[in-house]
Formats: structure tokens, C-alpha cells, sequence
């Protein structure tokens, strides 16, 4: 049902941006709407190195490599603070602590110390996308209710079970919240990553403001921006996908 | 080679400053901006839980948005200018605020507002001298994440020639030089943290009853 109702959001949405854009055009005689549909109609647009079926394939490889590694840093780390009830301190303060740091800057930092490529952009990336996941996956652990966990070991399960059986599930839900938001984050982020070179959507964005070329500029904004918004509602279709029914309201 | 070059500091400390003081004008104003869009909204949802969800789904897909993309968004509209930045921070600003405000105002016991009714309070004053000051500390949470955040955000404006502090890491990439890329990098992180304790130092001066417990 949500869902549904985002998705008719996200149409309306686009329905007003190309309304919007074309008030813009009226204001100023640019043309932007008729720019941007001849560059997405384009065929050259659809083929070869910077076509965009090849640019959303590396933006979405860039994500995936990130998340792949953030999450198998950061899920462990959260789970299991919050399982044993340790570190919570740093671990509930650690996303405030993250989002103070300037993304941008932290993808030119790890440039000029490491260098053009993937792998400076990718550990940046991964510094980012740690820190909302530990957090929320600390605060899940801790939110679930203390006579659930004593049910459970009167029930004769063992610590694991305990933690795979009941705690992990009940958790989920804000385990999720965290690597939807961490996953966005990556993805906006892998976008200004274009500025030191990195390949994906954002060197539309990026390019296109260094040559002037609008149409370039805002056709690219408009994929990376649906591309996030459906990577948002996929992860949270995959989310209700896995969280157990008995949690659902 | 020193990774901070202080010479370099000293002789553009001019310039340093005045890049500090855009970054602190483009976040207070888009907190500003944020706060007059999201205030009356969040007491419509308040009354009209339907528009909450509504307007939390609305505010939910632009906070989604790369922060690049829809500042380019909003260019055919208004140019390479600040009023571009400024519209696509406060934009930001509004699901965090939004969704706090609103929070906040139904967090309050529903005891406290109808004791409020029952001494004879109008529905404005009651908002006003009971249910925002009981809803105060989660509005101001939500205005410390929303400062925070905008504060990383002016800097990504540099790439459409706006930016505060952000101007640094263009000098920093262009120049291959790390001294202004850490100024900008360390100021931007010292004025995200500075904002964030101020805030809470404000909290905690506007809700005396608070003091003394345990946060």
C-alpha cells in the first residue's frame, strides 16, 4: 500500500518537475525540456562507454561494491554491540559523528593522499555508509524487549539462537533503515565522486557543467535522482519482504 | 613536505574567513527558510494525520534525491546563483524538521493539553505556553540533525559556484594541494560540532524543568 502510493507520488512528482521545467523554459526561452528530450531520445545516448545503460551499470556497481563492504563491516560491529550491550556510547553517537563529516570532502581528501581510481573513492564511500548502520543497528538490538530475550533462554535456545532466532528479526526493521540510508547516501555521494574522476552517473552532472551543456546536466540529475529513489523504495520492498510476519502491524 | 602548509593559512586567512561566514549564512538561512515551510505544515499533519503521511512521503523522496542532482535541478529555474543553493539546502532541512516537529507535538501527553483546556486555555496559547515547550526537545533534535547536515551539504553548492567552505576542496583538487582541502575539511567538521553543542546548550537554557534528570 505504501508503496503503491510512492510509486504514484514518484509519477507525480516527475509530472510536476517537467511541468516546472517547463514554466523555467517559458521564463527564459532556453528550451530545457526540449534539450533534455533530445538528449535522452538521443540514440548515441543509449550505445557505447558513456552511453547510460553503461553509466547506471558503474553507478550501481560502485554502490553495490561499497554497501557490500560497509555492510559486512558495519552489520557485525552494530549487532553485536548492541547484543551484548557494549559501546553503546560510541555506537548510538557515531552517525551523529558521521554526518558532521563533509562527504565531498572526504572523496578529495582520499584523492589527493591515494590518488585517481575506484579505491580511494571506495574506502571514502565505505567510511561514509559505517557509521548510520552501526547506530542503527545497535539501537534495533536494544530495543528489543528484555522479557523476549528471557523467554527465549527459557525456552532452552542457545546464545546464537537467541540471536539469529529472535533478536535479529525483531531488530530488522531499523537494521534496514540504516542500510537504506547509508545506501542513498553512497549513491549521492558516488556521484560527486565524478569530480575526481570516477566513472557512473555523476560524470554527466559533472562534465556537464564544466562544458555548460544543460541538457547534459540536468537529463543525468534527473536518472541519478530516480535511480535513488528507486534504490530506496527497492530496499524497502526488500525489507517487508524479509521482516517476519508476526512483526508486521 | 608538512601536510598544512601554515604559511599558506596565514596569508588567506582573509579569504578563509569569509568562506566561514557564507557557510554559517547559507545554514542559518536554510535552517530559517526550513523552519517557516515545515512549522505550519507540521500543525496542519498534526490535525490531519493523512497529510502527515502524505507530506512524509513528499519531503521523503526529495530528501532521496542526490544533493548534486537536485541542485542542478534547480538551475534551469534560478541559475548558478545562491538563491539555488539556498532553495535545495532548505529542502533538505524539511523531512528532518517536518518530521520532528510533528513528533515532538504528538509526544505530548494528551493529560498535559487537556489539562491546559480544562484551565481555560485557548488552542493558540496552548500551543504556544504548553504543548511546544513539552514538545521543544525533540523540535530541537531535529533542528541539530538538520544543522549538521546542511552544514555538509553547502559544501557540495562549490560545485555551482557557491559552496562556504566548500570553495576549499576546489582549491585543494585543482591545486593538487592538501592545505586548503584540510582547512575546509576540519573548519566544516569544527562548525557542524560548534552548531550542534550550541543548539543543545540552547535546549537545555530554554527547558529548565529538564535539568538535573538524566538526558
Amino acid at each position: 500500500m505504501k508503496t503503491a502510493i510512492r510509486g504514484v507520488m514518484l509519477v507525480a512528482g516527475c509530472l510536476f518537475a517537467s511541468r516546472a521545467l517547463a514554466i523555467g523554459l517559458d521564463a527564459d526561452g532556453f528550451g530545457v525540456v526540449d534539450q533534455v528530450v533530445q538528449w535522452f531520445a538521443d540514440p548515441t545516448q543509449w550505445t557505447g562507454d558513456n552511453g547510460l545503460p553503461h553509466r547506471i551499470a558503474q553507478h550501481l556497481y560502485y554502490v553495490a561494491v561499497s554497501m557490500a563492504v560497509a555492510v559486512s563491516i558495519a552489520l557485525p560491529v552494530g549487532i553485536g554491540l548492541g547484543h551484548w550491550g557494549r559501546g553503546g556510547l560510541i555506537a548510538i553517537n557515531l552517525s551523529n559523528m558521521g554526518r558532521a563529516v563533509p562527504s565531498f570532502g572526504l572523496v578529495i581528501l582520499m584523492f589527493l593522499l591515494v590518488g585517481i581510481g575506484f579505491l580511494p573513492v571506495l574506502v571514502a564511500l565505505v567510511a561514509l555508509a559505517i557509521p548510520p548502520m552501526v547506530t542503527n543497528s545497535y539501537v534495533g538490538m536494544q530495543a528489543v524487549d528484555p522479557s523476549v530475550r528471557t523467554a527465549a533462554r527459557a525456552l532452552g535456545l542457545s546464545g546464537w539462537q537467541q540471536l539469529w532466532q529472535i533478536e535479529l528479526p525483531i531488530a530488522l526493521p531499523l537494521v534496514m533503515a540504516g542500510v537504506r540510508t547509508a545506501a542513498v547516501q553512497v549513491l549521492s555521494t558516488a556521484t560527486l565522486a565524478a569530480y575526481v574522476g570516477l566513472g557512473g552517473l555523476g560524470r554527466y552532472l559533472i562534465d556537464g557543467l564544466a562544458q555548460q551543456q544543460l541538457a547534459q546536466v540536468v537529463g543525468g540529475a534527473i536518472v541519478v535522482a530516480v535511480l535513488a529513489v528507486l534504490l530506496e523504495i527497492g530496499l524497502g520492498t526488500l525489507q517487508k519482504a524479509l521482516t517476519s510476519p508476526g512483526l508486521a502491524r | 613536505m608538512s601536510v598544512i602548509r601554515w604559511d599558506w593559512v596565514e596569508r588567506h586567512a582573509g579569504d578563509i574567513a569569509g568562506m566561514l561566514g557564507q557557510h554559517v549564512a547559507l545554514t542559518g538561512l536554510a535552517l530559517l527558510c526550513g523552519l517557516i515551510i515545515a512549522f505550519p505544515l507540521a500543525l496542519a499533519a498534526v490535525r490531519w494525520p493523512r497529510l502527515y503521511s502524505l507530506s512524509l512521503v513528499l519531503t521523503g523522496i526529495l530528501f532521496t534525491v542526490p544533493s548534486l542532482a537536485l541542485f542542478i535541478l534547480l538551475i534551469p529555474f534560478t541559475g548558478l546563483s545562491m538563491a539555488t543553493s539556498l532553495i535545495g539546502l532548505t529542502i533538505y532541512t524539511l523531512l528532518i524538521l517536518f518530521r520532528n516537529i510533528v513528533e515532538g507535538l504528538r509526544g505530548v501527553p494528551r493529560d498535559v493539553s487537556e489539562a491546559a483546556r480544562a484551565l481555560g486555555y485557548t488552542r493558540g496559547r496552548r500551543l504556544i505556553a504548553v504543548e511546544l515547550p513539552v514538545a521543544l526537545p525533540v523540535i530541537v533534535a531535529g533542528i541539530r540533525i538538520a544543522a549538521v547536515t546542511t552544514i555538509g551539504l553547502v559544501t557540495v553548492t562549490a560545485l555551482i559556484g557557491q559552496g562556504g567552505l566548500g570553495q576549499l576542496f576546489i582549491s585543494g583538487f585543482t591545486l593538487h594541494f592538501t592545505t586548503p582541502l584540510l582547512v575546509g575539511f576540519v573548519l566544516s567538521i569544527l562548525l557542524a560540532v560548534s552548531v550542534d553543542l550550541l543548539l543543545a546548550g540552547v535546549l537545555w537554557w530554554l527547558t529548565p524543568w529538564h535539568r538535573g534528570r538524566s538526558a
